[in-house]
């Protein structure tokens, strides 16, 4: 459906829906809210006066164009990108009111715990199964050995691998299947009990069948954990999302529902994004 | 416009390739020819009084190295005791902290000046510091002058290695909210650890041979080592105090000195190569 969608946009947008669109996140809870946020690398700028709502129990895709600012602006929502040389962040993000940015109010390694982090490519750690997903865990809570191995197998049944690596918990996490290590990934993630998920491109180094699997398990996530993900993919951001953010060239040039964004896009840039005519 | 004449260009690359084709020979039969002189005439030497004697008199027969082969191993774990927790700690400071920063450029830049210092001047240097304001050789001694040569081995092979880990590991580890110490050692290390592991043992095979710093530290000694503070017998000083005598058999013992030196050198090389081989299949 969504690809006849994709096919044959509307071209015609209203007044009317164009001011509905100004309700869309009624009734949501929002997460996170990053406001006026601008990024540089250097001297150059990466991220434009970037405005954006992520709302809870709920999963926003972020697609556009390669060096659009995708990444680097989901990099701010656990301020991974301090690693970065030269890098300087100007505006707020604010994750339950409180603003991450700002390092006297917030604690980076507990930000951290609440906002999880999936990769593009799988980043096994070189121990085994069992540690990889104990190893954030052991971190951030004292737990004994009886309730640690509890909270290894929750992480790994919600993380739908439980029943793959039940018999070799001591073996390698390298030495898991792509998609395995995906959701190795993701059990060790949410082991921390985190609030929000960002996945950047966490599909875009496995094959489609775990990549199936992986969206199906973002569905069943979003019920505890608030996703936002980065996608090059768009059928996947259709599919898998309830809003999603269109950027181009670091600005955010629309947000809406999935379901509208790709089927009656506001702006032009979108509509010729989503229609394949650049990107 | 005239073609080449093939036949040239075939003669060429057939002289090329056998002056190249000679000088690899050249090399390995050098390397065959040093091991078996060592071989043929070090053999002999070796023996169990080899092993757990000490140095008989000039004139007497028998007596072994035993002293020697201990001091030359304590000797040696001493200074990878010093030399590789530092080199390591600098190896991942290069590789995590400094990167491309002013200091870190500084510090490489002098650690490869330490690599290519000879190292009879890194032996004069301990003897300046250590020996002549104690009075007295010692092992200790020895062993630090074997550390500072170590040091740059280390620290450069580690910082190689930590650079070889992909960032996403890293990244990775710091999502999950532990700090910056952990996910090195934690993640960072672990995944490094079989080329670290490398880098040290090359660096124990690079200060097994060494003579000159010892010469002018550890010297050398008859009797078994007891303390750290003394002269302590050691292998390669004892191979150039021997073969310099006018004594046939201390004359064999530096040959069966010889051979055991060269024996665990290769030794340590082929087990590195060997993890290394396993590691990339």
């Amino acid at each position: 459906m969504q690809a006849t969608a994709l096919m044959n946009p509307a071209m015609d947008t209203t007044m009317t829906e164009a001011a509905d669109r100004t309700y869309m996140l009624a009734g949501e809870r929002i997460k996170i809210a990053a406001k006026g946020l601008n990024f540089f690398y250097d001297d150059q700028q990466a991220l434009f006066d970037n405005d954006l709502k992520i709302a809870t129990n709920r999963v926003t895709a972020i697609i556009g164009p390669s060096g659009c600012g995708k990444s680097t602006h989901l990099r701010t929502y656990n301020r991974i990108f301090e690693l970065y040389r030269g890098q300087r962040v100007e505006g707020e993000v604010m994750l339950d009111g409180v603003n991450i940015l700002d390092p006297s109010s917030c604690d980076v390694l507990e930000l951290r715990r609440k906002v999880g982090m999936i990769f593009q490519k799988p980043t096994p750690f070189p121990m085994s199964v069992f540690d990889n997903v104990a190893y954030g865990l052991k971190q951030h809570y004292r737990v004994d050995k009886g309730e640690l191995q509890d909270r290894v197998e929750q992480a790994l049944r919600q993380a739908a691998l439980w029943d793959d690596v039940k018999d070799k918990l001591n073996k390698p996490g390298t030495a898991l299947s792509g998609g395995q290590q995906q959701r190795l990934c993701i059990a060790r993630a949410i082991a921390v009990e985190p609030e929000v998920l960002l996945m950047d491109e966490p599909t875009s180094a496995i094959d489609p069948v775990a990549t199936a699997r992986i969206e199906e398990l973002v569905n069943e996530l979003k019920e505890r954990y608030t996703i936002v993900i980065v996608t090059h993919n768009m059928q996947q951001a259709a599919r898998i999302s309830d809003y999603t953010a269109f950027f181009y060239q670091g600005k955010i040039v629309e947000f809406d529902q999935t379901d509208r964004l790709f089927t009656n896009p506001a702006n032009k840039q979108t509509e010729d994004y989503i229609t394949g005519r650049f990107g | 416009m005239k073609p080449r004449n093939p036949q040239n260009r075939k003669l060429v690359d057939l002289s090329i390739r056998l002056l190249s084709g000679a000088a690899a020979l050249f090399g390995i039969a050098m390397l065959t020819w040093i091991l078996g002189t060592v071989i043929l005439k070090g053999a002999g030497s070796i023996n169990w009084e080899f092993f757990t004697e000490l140095p008989a008199p000039p004139g007497l027969p028998g007596g072994g190295l035993a002293n020697a082969i201990l001091g030359t191993l304590y000797i040696t774990f001493l200074a990878v005791l010093i030399g590789v927790p530092i080199g390591l700690a600098a190896g991942i400071w290069l590789a995590e902290f400094g990167k491309d920063s002013k200091l870190a450029e500084a510090v490489r830049f002098g650690s490869n000046l330490l690599m290519g210092t000879p190292s009879i001047i890194i032996g004069v240097f301990v003897f300046v510091i250590l020996v002549a304001t104690t009075g007295h050789f010692s092992g200790v001694a020895g062993a630090i002058a074997l550390a500072i040569i170590m040091l740059p081995v280390v620290a450069r092979t580690a910082e190689d290695m930590l650079v070889l880990v992909p960032s996403a590991l890293r990244e990775a580890a710091l999502a999950l909210g532990v700090p910056r110490w952990k996910a090195t050692l934690g993640v960072v290390f672990c995944a490094a650890k079989t080329g670290l592991l490398t880098g040290t043992l090359l660096a124990i095979a690079r200060v097994s041979g060494e003579t000159a710093p010892l010469l002018f530290t550890a010297l050398n000694s008859p009797y078994w080592p007891s303390t750290v503070n003394e002269p302590t017998a050691n292998l390669t000083v004892t191979i150039y105090n021997y073969a310099m005598s006018p004594y046939d058999d201390w004359q064999a013992l530096a040959w069966g000195a010889s051979l055991l030196i060269a024996v665990s050198v290769l030794g340590t090389t082929v087990l590195t190569r060997t993890i290394l081989w396993y590691r990339s299949r």
